[in-house]
Order: structure tokens, then sequence, then C-alpha cells
């Protein structure tokens, strides 16, 4: 087990311009962290520098107390599963399980009983004669997990395990990962692309967007406090909603904001580097955004009625905002599409954005949501 | 008995197995390297170098001897320097005869192998870097066994282009009777003195190789390689 630091790490590929820079992160001893981010904004690139298949272009990358820029992936401790599982069809699950230990060196009862104990830990002890062609993708995903364990990692990497597996295996697995790592206690690093699964399995959400880090958080923090709003439309589903107005007021702990073509709102936040008349944005999630007839301080229509059993989700066009606004509503609450609607927000609900998008400290305590 | 034993048709038609089998040896080497080089190295102009290296597919096998005969004769860049370093000579030899034959069918083996090369998922290879297998382990190990099928087969057509090759072999090595004269060169200077008995013997054992070649291809082409 180990600990994983990024200091100052950039990225280039060959002469092109830098696809990752100014990367900062520490990584405690048996965390998991979930690298999440729009496609393309490098979660790959920086997981493959810290398996060593891709070469860190600027910056240090220490796992334990070692420096391993210099080190080859074999010899950092690491092991990694790969998303199209790189089984080798021409070998037994047994084989591919035992390939990296036989490389090691190791003697062959050692080598027996890593593969029968990671095969145990997985359920899949009666696949192991088996060729990879003939099991089924979750199956797949297991042996190559199973690769992975063998080779008693200092730090395992994950790169978007589960995204070739279907929406029902890939809840199961992920509870598996969950589980293994409650067994194991050892660091390890997943990408993902699914935010579900970022908040459900990570301790730390670490959010990428254009070769930045946006944000590093538990689940719970980047949810409630999201630094900016790329960070607050990223996390959550569906996506939180903003509108658009103008700072009117500000108080200690309370700033006042004057919505487009609609009322006033106060929100709880700590104003910073904002003074009345500036644009903002205010952010608020679905299940806050309260359909209201008596005070409203937005207007809307309603476009689309998503009815999901239990709730609906409500999409309106408003001249607040300029995405159709989300709302969720109990599905007692009938609302037919083209009604027009009125909405309110509890001022603690609010999250404020100033115009380049960076969001003021809330000042309500999170046990009040 | 002894005089169907005899036939200078045994004699052309080993020279012409030992001409292509070389030849595709060559091949092997070369065709997968080259194969390799292109399909996971990343350089500037890489799509040149595969259209240069497509060429012979499609030039007629007279220019490509003549090519050869220019670089390889006495005064040639690279025909004079052997000569002079090593006292070589390739020209009207059955040496020239297998670089005629190799350079005619190399994209028959370049390409396959290529294709095969790059149908290997790039996370195998990755995973054997991390499971610790050295880079010539990985090749070995990993890569080969996977394209191996492909290149096969390729191989297996190049020995077939190699063993019918005429038009560079004649320029390059001309026709000497136990010596550089091949199946189809033999069979070319028979029709043309009148020998149709000779003929016929010739393409006959011509033809029945090929067939076999043919079929030990089918074998291996890849509508088997996709069962994987
Ligand atoms: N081998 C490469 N050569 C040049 N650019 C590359 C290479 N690999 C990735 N990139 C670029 O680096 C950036 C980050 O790519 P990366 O694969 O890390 O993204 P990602 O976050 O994993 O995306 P996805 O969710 O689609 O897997 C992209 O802009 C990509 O085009
Ligand atoms: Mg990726």
């Amino acid at each position: 087990m180990a600990s994983v630091n990024l200091r100052n790490v950039s990225k280039r590929y060959g002469d092109n311009p830098e696809v990752m820079r100014d990367i900062n992160l520490d990584i405690q001893d048996g965390e998991f962290v979930v690298f999440v981010g729009p496609s393309g904004c490098g979660k790959s690139t920086l997981l493959r520098m810290i398996a060593g298949l891709e070469d860190i272009s600027g910056g240090d990358l220490l796992i334990g107390e070692d420096r391993m820029n210099a080190v080859p992936p074999a010899k950092r401790g690491i092991a990694m599963v790969f998303q199209s599982y790189a089984l080798y069809p021409h070998m037994s699950l047994y084989d591919n399980m035992a390939f990296g230990l036989k490389l090691a060196g190791k003697s062959k009862s050692e080598i027996d009983a890593a593969v029968r104990k990671a095969a145990s830990i997985l359920h899949i002890d009666h696949l192991l004669d088996r060729k990879p062609k003939a099991l089924s993708g979750g199956q797949r995903q297991r042996v190559a997990i199973g690769r992975a364990i063998t080779r008693e990692p200092k730090v395992f990497l994950f790169d978007e395990p589960l995204s070739n597996l279907d929406a029902a295996l890939r809840v199961k697995m992920r509870l598996e990962f969950s589980r293994l790592h409650q067994d194991l206690k050892t660091t390890m690093i997943y990408v993902t692309h699914d935010q579900v699964e970022a908040m459900t399995l990570a301790d730390k959400i670490v959010v990428l967007s254009a070769g930045r880090i946006e944000q590093v958080g538990s689940p719970k923090t980047l949810y409630h406090h999201p630094a900016n709003r790329f960070v607050a439309g990223f996390i959550g589903s569906p996506k939180m909603n903003f509108i658009d107005g103008t700072v009117s007021a500000i108080d200690a702990e309370t700033v006042t904001v004057q919505i487009n073509n609609g009322g006033l709102q106060q929100v709880c936040v700590a104003a910073s580097g904002i003074k009345p008349g500036d644009a903002v944005s205010i952010g608020v999630r679905p299940e806050y955004l309260q359909l209201d007839s008596d005070k409203p301080v937005i207007k809307a229509t309603v476009s689309t009625v998503e009815g999901l059993g239990d709730f609906s989700y409500i999409y309106a066009a408003s001249a607040s905002a300029e995405e159709p606004l989300i709302s969720r509503i109990p599905d007692a609450l009938e609302v037919a599409n083209g009604s027009a609607v009125g909405f309110s927000i509890k001022p603690h609900h609010c999250h404020l954005f100033d115009s380049k998008g960076e969001a003021m400290p809330r000042t309500t305590p999170r046990t009040q949501h | 008995m002894t005089d169907w034993m005899n036939d200078p048709a045994w004699t052309a038609l080993g020279l012409s197995l030992r001409v292509a089998g070389c030849a595709t040896l060559l091949n092997l080497l070369l065709g997968v390297g080259v194969g390799l080089l292109l399909a996971r190295g990343r350089f500037p102009g890489r799509n040149l170098l595969d259209t240069l290296l497509t060429l012979p597919m499609v030039m007629p096998p007279t220019v490509l001897g003549y090519y050869l005969l220019t670089l390889l004769g006495r005064r040639g860049p690279l025909g004079g320097w052997l000569q002079e370093q090593f006292g070589i000579n390739l020209i009207f030899t059955w040496q020239g005869a297998v670089i005629a034959a190799a350079l005619v069918a190399f994209p028959l083996v370049y390409k396959p192998a290529r294709a095969a090369f790059e149908a290997v998922d790039g996370q195998l290879e990755q995973a054997g870097r991390v499971l610790g297998i050295s880079e010539i382990g990985i090749f070995f190990r990993i890569t080969l066994p996977l394209a191996w099928r492909g290149i096969l087969a390729g191989l297996l057509l190049a020995f077939a282009r190699a063993l019918g090759e005429f038009g560079a072999t004649l320029m390059v090595a001309g026709s000497i009777p136990g010596k550089t004269q091949t199946l189809s060169v033999a069979i070319y200077e028979a029709v043309q003195a009148g020998q149709d008995d000779s003929a016929n013997r010739l393409v006959l054992v011509t033809s029945l190789v090929c067939m076999l070649v043919l079929l030990l291809a089918g074998k291996l082409a890849p509508g088997r390689v996709a069962e994987r």
C-alpha cells in the first residue's frame, strides 16, 4: 500500500501543445480516488502517466516515498485494469492470471496459491481452464481484476473498467469494487465518466476538465460545495439549474440577486469579489427548485414531464435561464405540458457563481439541507 | 525411368523452390519488421513510405527488374560497392533471382502483416508492460502470436507469387539452365524453342505446386483468423 503524489505534473504528446498542466494531487494510502471529467479531459492520460505507460513531460510523480518518473511500469508496484479487459486470447484464464507472477520469477506453488486466492475472491474458480472468448463481459472483467490482485500491488489503477458492461451488470460490479476496496484496503485510482460511479465509489473525487484539475474533494463536498460552475454542472444528475441575474445587495451572510426577468432572490453565501450590479448566476439543484404559485421568483413554461414512478422531473423554458429549468416534483402533483408555472428557491439551497464561474462560499452548514 | 528422373523440369522446380523459399524467408524478416514499424510507429513520411512499399504490387515486374539491374549491376551504386568491398556479384546468380522475387512479393507480406499488427489491441501490449514483460518479450509472447495467422497467410501468398516470378527474375538473373533458370523462365524458353513436351511437363508441375500453396493459404486465410 502506498500514497501517490503528483507535483506540477504536465503532459504533452510529441510537439503538440500541453494536454495537461499544473496537476497537483495527493492521494493517501488506502484511499479510493476517482478521476471524472468529460471525454478528452485527460483522465486516461493522467492514469497512464501514473502507470508508466506514458512519459511524464514535467513535474514529479511519487508512489510512496519514491520518485517514479523514470521507473518502468512493472517496477512501480501498480496493477492496472483496462477498459477492454486486455486478457490474452491465446491463454487460459489461469495462465492469464499467472502470467505476471511467472514473469516475476515466482515459484509454481506461490503462483498457484495466488491465482486460486484471487479467483475465489472474485468467484471465478470454476472458470480457470477456459479461454477468455468463452466468458461473458462481466466474467472477463473479473479475470482482469483477478490478474491485478495476484500482483499484490501497492496501487490499483482502473481505466473505465465497467464501461463495456450493460447497465445492470455495471451496478453489480460497482458494488463489487466497493467490497474489494473494503477487503484489500489498497490505494485505488479509478477513471470513469459516469458520475454515479464516481459518487458511489470514491473517498475522493478529482474533477478534470481540459487537462486541469477543477476540484478535488469528497462526493459530498463536490455535491454541496462545488468550487465553480463546471463542477456544479458536472456532478449531480440531472444537472444543476443556472439562473442568470445581477447582484442587488450584499450583506454579511447573504447576497440578494435580481433575477433577470424575475424577482429578488436571497442567497446564503459569503460574497467575495463581487459588487452590486455585477452579473452572477444562481445555481440550484432540481430537487430544490420548488413549484410555487404564491410568490414565484421565476416564471417558466413546462415543455416536458418525465414520470419516474415516485417522482417526476419537469423541464420548463424560462426567460431567466439559458437552458430549460429542471425541477423534481412529487408524482402526485399533476403538471400539464405547456402550462405556465412559477418557481421559488430557499436561500440556503442556492449556490452563487460570479461571471467567471467561480463559486462564493456557502454560509449555511451542510446539515441544514 | 532414369530419363524421367533426369528431366530438367526437376532442376528448374528445385531452383524455383529454393529461390521462392529464400525470398519468402527474406520477406518474413523484412515484411514483419517493416509491417510492425508502420503499424506502431508514428513518424513523418509514414504514408509516403507505405505507398513506396506497396509500389511493387502495381509496377510491372520488368520495371522492377530494371531498377534492380541498375542498382545491383557492376556499375550500379550498390552492386559496385558490393563488388569492391566483398567481391560479390548478384547479377545472373540465383541469389539475384531471390532478391528479384523478394521485391516483387514483398507487399504481399508487408500489407497483411501490418494489418495483423494493427488488429492487435494495444491494451494487450500495455497490460504486458505493466505485468513486467520486456519489449522483446511483448513482441514474441503477445503481439506475434496474436498476429501470426494473418502474417502466415500473407507469407504463403508471397511464396506462390515468388514461385511464379518471371519478369524481374529474367532481367536480373537471366536464364542460365541449372543455375538461374526457374520454372517460369524455363517454360518461356521451352515454348520459344518449340519444345512442347517439355513445356507441358513444366506447366503441369507449376500448376500443381501453385494449387497446393493456395490450398494451404486457404486453410489459414481470414475466415479462420476471425474465429480466434
Ligand atoms: N497518443 C496521443 N497522441 C496525441 N494526443 C493524445 C494521445 N492520447 C491522448 N491524446 C490527447 O490528450 C487528451 C486527453 O486524452 P485522454 O485519452 O486522456 O482523455 P480521457 O479523459 O481519457 O477521455 P475519454 O473519456 O474519452 O477516455 C485528448 O485531447 C487527446 O486527444
Ligand atoms: Mg480515457
